[in-house]
């Protein structure tokens, strides 16, 4: 999966038992590919000791204040790695 | 985590991680104040401050830094990347219409080596959970009131993906040199709860 800036992606809703980089604000929400930010461990799989932890691309992503608390005008831009994501279409 | 963590005092929860570090064989007590000693030694805001004043003075220094923060970082001699503990460092503008402002919800992920140690209202929790949901009453506590059509832009640190803020040049500076512009810009300008 490569997602180019723009595309629209929504934060999977799961709520792990373990440990992840999920922000509970943004999880279910629905935002914007604002760049891909390098590749990086997988913190899920480091945090419970998975060597070799997966490797994936992190992307920035924006939502929007509106979406996420009901009003507002900002963006919140979060990273969060490919496999907390889905894309949104 | 129980009940009595958070009200140990923080020199005795860092102790008990690093003896479970220790523990694990993760490191050495060696290798561990090597690398605060690497992190502190030369941490300060006023790197940040001579970035900001290179991009004020050079538009190409400022393009190749948005494009990419740790080649330019490294153009002034800052690594940023190095093995182990690096992050990738994005730098984010302020322009006329937009303003960024810095803050990790998770716990005080920031480019320390640019920025110097964090204060301690960046680690807070009103700060942390605030930021992200009302920056612009948070900023205006800051004393910095925006234009209401400005659009504000919050970036939620991470320790792989660190930001710093470049500030827009102030009107009057035209005459000064690359020192005196370093001189005006602060931490919070950097974290982007100052104008500069």
């Amino acid at each position: 999966m490569t997602l180019s800036p723009g595309t629209r992606v929504r934060a999977r809703l799961a709520d792990p038992d373990h440990h992840t980089r999920v922000p509970g604000y943004v999880r279910g929400q629905t935002g914007e590919v604002v760049e891909a930010a390098g590749q990086w461990p997988l913190p899920d799989d480091r945090a419970r000791g998975i060597t070799p932890p997966r490797v994936e691309t992190v992307y920035s992503v924006r939502f929007p204040a509106a979406g996420l608390w009901g009003s507002g005008t900002h963006w919140v831009v979060v990273d969060l790695w490919e496999s907390y994501l889905e894309e949104a279409g | 985590m129980g009940a009595g963590h958070a009200e140990q005092p923080a020199a005795v929860r860092v102790r008990h991680l690093e003896e479970r570090v220790l523990a694990a064989g993760l490191a050495s007590d060696g290798e561990m104040d090597a690398v605060l000693a690497r992190l502190y030694a030369h941490a300060s805001p006023l790197n940040g401050a001579r970035i900001v004043a290179r991009a004020w003075s050079d538009p190409g220094y400022a393009a190749r830094l948005l494009a990419d923060g740790n080649a330019a970082a490294a153009e002034l001699g800052f690594d940023t990347a190095h093995a182990g503990s690096g992050y990738r460092l994005k730098a984010v503008a302020n322009t006329p219409g937009a303003h960024n402002m810095i803050v990790c919800t998770l716990c005080s992920c920031y480019p320390v080596s640019l920025l110097g140690p964090s204060p301690s209202w960046y680690k807070s929790l009103p700060y942390r959970s605030r930021a992200v949901r009302e920056p612009r009453a948070v900023l205006a506590e800051f004393g910095l009131d925006l234009p209401p059509d400005t659009q504000i832009v919050v970036w939620d640190a991470s320790a792989e993906n660190r930001f710093l803020v470049l500030p827009a040049r102030p009107a009057g500076t035209d005459g000064l040199a690359e020192k005196e512009l370093a001189a005006l810009v602060t931490r919070n300008g950097l974290i982007g709860t100052a104008a500069v």
